[in-house]
């Protein structure tokens, strides 16, 4: 076995404190495979933030800042300003690792000033589609019809009442030279298109989906299995807008129904178990098939 | 230990902190059928699988969880896992 | 006190500010405009548009709390930041205050005063400020301009000092200082470079040594941290007077370090107070003291760290304690300064009565009239024995 030392290790370290099968640990690895270790990386509070830095322990090997909530495209700015200021700039790469709360609800604001202000940062949204961090509260990541502990289903409800609010499309209308979408079940996709938005001058944002075993309720071992479910489906494309145009989409070979994706998870059951959940079923799959038209996602 | 002004912390420091203590079932590799192709290390959210020697590649227990995606998606099935005895 | 070597120059108190800031060599603003604080952020984009910021990384934000976070990342990056805010903009950053202040990034923001809403009004007192009493940055209160600019190398020289480490608020009263016209002394850069040195740090964000910052403590530990906090305002209490001197020797100008006297030896009644009041108390005292009223002022320049000793030594003599206050406590109708004056004779042997007025709030405002009336009831109370509760001075009780 390999010895481990604090120089020989991973820039993302073992014995982070992520659930088994943690995909928000998957991504981060992919994401300082991709850029290296000449980076200084911004991460916003949640559960990233918690499983990885309990004091006085972190797990990142490569320099890393917390600060708040709903700040973190600030923060960013402000690194990258300093290293300006300070004529450290060089390689340096800046880079946000946020999860959905902190990017499409609490931190929209810093994230959109970030972004309108031109910082040459790489912002990057681990978006695991709920507030995980706190007990799997819906966020406006949410998707349609999933159930969390705050869009429960129930007499008068069907989960969640409001569809997934589509921020690489508000950063796309922000004039980012490089918005892409992505998801940890595709390891070399997320690395690819991480290089390429750290590499392209501006503000680069890529928005990366992200199955968590835990608040969606399926086994430890099927995150990657979920993930494909969902590109496969139609429900999560995988998308590359440069400067504005689409220039890369992920096709799906044969395209398959979204009720394969649906059952294998805890906050889809409902939809199994109720009358009405035939219906949303349906609405889901029309979302599905609405992404494979309008983005041409099969082959 | 006395307490670094900021609370700053060294890197790469959860070293000290074994997860293997969570795992109910283990990754056991029948190398007959490996094909060296690494997804199972790229794919480990806890960063313990590593290249070994000849190219094949090994676990270190110290940190894996048992979580079974290594397992799940191997494509030759090279990974089993098995009930962790403790 | 003071002792003005330098040539005197007729500028806005904002404008004195912002010069005093770019003699300091920022290296990263953030602004965000809010009344009355905005002439400060637009004499610096001035300077920044004529390239007389060096290097600096003039920001304009989309809200104060993100001017405050930029800073933070700023500052963790080595970066020596300023800000300007006011009111609800420093209301906004409330949150991020406390960050800075616990992750030891020594900031420097300057406070016009201002009243907070509602009802709005964009005019001055100092609730906004004493609001943010207990986020953890050092707080320092000017009378004047030239005393706000010459805070702001100080504020700089005690923030960063290894030992401190805390973030620092300069607070002037808004309009009535940020706006007026007088004689300033302008920071010469050659002398504010040869005051204050190079901002340092031990720890930065640098690939090169990748540290973490901003950790999660457990209870195991979080006490500890904030108590380190408190040993960092320690260490402010222990230089805000030596750097005081300092300045005093370099510059040629001084105003006290964490306090300052006005005819206090022999007064009988003390007034304290903060800001820019000072100067009609201590033209009131003058006159009273003609009248044969032994008046003296103790100023509080320091309210965070709070100079307990020196202000136990300051008050031991007094007959009553008069506290005027720019903020009120509501429910308990009680200005800052009043509480911590009377928290600070506690457990002393005096039993000196103090009465609080609150005054000024919301712009109204400060006649010298006022405050005769006030050091006139005083003296009263103090000959009858009687007791008075805090209470406004300048309170139109016909329209309550």
């Amino acid at each position: 076995m390999n010895q481990r030392s604090p120089k020989t290790q991973p820039l993302f370290a073992p014995g982070h404190r992520g659930c088994a099968g943690c995909c928000n640990a998957m991504a981060v690895k992919f994401i300082l495979r991709a850029i290296g270790s000449d980076c200084i990386v911004a991460t916003p509070t949640g559960c990233t933030e918690v499983f990885s830095t309990p004091y006085p322990e972190s797990a990142w090997n490569v320099p890393w800042i917390h600060s708040l909530f709903d700040n973190i495209a600030a923060v960013s700015s402000g690194i990258e300003s300093a290293l300006k200021a300070l004529g450290r700039e060089g390689e340096t790469k800046v880079v946000t690792i946020a999860g959905d709360g902190a990017t499409v609800d609490i931190g929209l604001q810093a994230l959109s000033g970030a972004f309108e202000r031109g910082h040459n940062i790489t912002y990057i949204c681990i978006d695991n589609e709920a507030y995980m961090n706190t007990g799997v509260q819906r966020s406006s990541g949410t998707p349609y019809a999933a159930s969390t502990t705050t869009s429960p289903p129930g007499k008068r409800s069907i989960g969640n009442p409001l569809g997934k609010k589509n921020v690489p499309e508000i950063m796309v209308a922000h004039g980012s030279p490089y918005v892409a979408t992505t998801s940890v079940a595709y390891p070399k996709d997320v690395m690819r298109k991480v290089k390429k938005a750290v590499e392209t001058r501006g503000p680069t944002y890529v928005h990366i989906q992200a199955p968590c075993t835990t608040g969606w309720g399926f086994d430890t071992h099927l995150t990657v299995e979920i993930g494909k479910l969902a590109v496969k489906t139609g429900l999560w494309p995988l998308l590359e807008i440069t400067n504005g145009e689409i220039t890369g989409v992920h096709r799906i070979r044969k395209k398959l129904p979204v009720e394969e994706y649906l059952r294998r998870q805890r906050r889809y059951r409902h939809l199994f178990t109720t009358p009405e959940g035939e219906e949303v079923i349906r609405e889901l799959q029309e979302i599905a098939d609405r992404n494979a038209e309008h983005y041409e996602l099969e082959l | 230990m006395r307490l670094c002004i900021g609370g700053i912390v060294e890197p790469g420091t959860t070293l000290a902190n074994k997860t293997g203590g969570w795992r109910s079932f283990k990754p056991e590799y029948h190398y007959e059928r490996c094909t060296k192709c690494g997804l199972c290390e790229l794919l480990c959210p806890e960063s313990c699988v590593a290249r070994g020697d000849e190219g094949y590649y090994e676990i270190d227990y110290d940190y894996c969880k048992g979580c079974g995606i290594c397992a799940h998606e191997c494509p030759t099935g090279t990974i089993e896992m098995v009930l962790e005895v403790k | 006190m003071s002792e003005l070597k330098a040539e005197l120059k007729v500028v806005e108190g904002s404008y004195a500010v912002a010069h005093a800031v770019k003699t300091c060599h920022p290296d990263v603003i953030a602004a965000y405009p809010i009344t009355p604080q905005t002439h400060i952020a637009e004499n610096l984009s001035q300077f920044n548009a004529d390239g007389e910021l060096g290097n600096c990384e003039y920001i304009t934000v989309e809200s104060e709390f993100s001017a405050l976070s930029t800073l933070i990342g700023a500052s963790a990056t080595g970066a020596r930041t300023y800000a300007s805010t006011a009111s609800q903009g420093l209301a906004l950053m409330h949150e991020a205050l406390f960050n800075a202040a616990g992750m030891r990034l020594p900031i420097v923001m300057t406070v016009a005063n201002r009243a907070l809403s509602a009802p709005l009004s964009i005019w001055n007192d100092q609730q906004d400020s004493i609001a943010q009493r207990d986020v953890g940055w050092i707080q320092l209160y000017a009378e004047d301009p030239q005393e706000a600019a010459d805070m702001t190398p100080q504020a700089y020289k005690i923030s960063e000092d290894r030992d401190v480490m805390t973030p620092a608020m300069i607070c002037f009263d808004g309009f009535i200082l940020t706006h007026v016209y007088e004689p300033v002394a302008l920071l010469e850069e050659e002398l504010t470079d040869e005051f204050l040195p190079p901002f340092n740090p031990e720890h930065i964000l640098d690939p090169k040594n990748p540290e973490t910052f901003g950790a999660f403590a457990d209870p195991s530990i979080y006490t500890e941290f904030r108590y380190m906090q408190e040993l960092g305002m320690r260490e402010a209490l222990k230089k805000i007077d030596p750097v005081a001197e300092e300045f005093r020797e370099i510059y040629g100008r001084y105003y006290g370090g964490l306090l300052d006297e006005y005819r206090l030896d022999d007064a009988e009644i003390v007034l304290v107070a903060m800001g820019s009041i000072i100067g009609t108390i201590k033209d009131v005292i003058d006159e009273v003291r003609r009248d044969g009223i032994k008046a003296g002022l103790l100023k509080i320049r320091s309210f965070r760290p709070f100079p307990l000793d020196a202000v136990r030594k300051a008050l031991k003599n007094a007959g009553i304690i008069v506290t005027l206050d720019k903020n009120i406590s509501i429910g308990k109708c009680e200005g800052a300064l009043c509480t911590e004056i009377k928290a600070a004779l506690y457990n002393t042997r005096l039993d000196t009565p103090v009465v609080g007025y609150m005054l000024g709030h919301g712009g109204r405002d400060v006649p010298p009239e006022i405050i005769k009336k006030i050091i006139n009831k005083a003296t009263r109370s103090m000959k009858d024995g009687l007791t008075i509760e805090s209470s406004y001075a300048d309170l139109k009780e016909e329209f309550v």
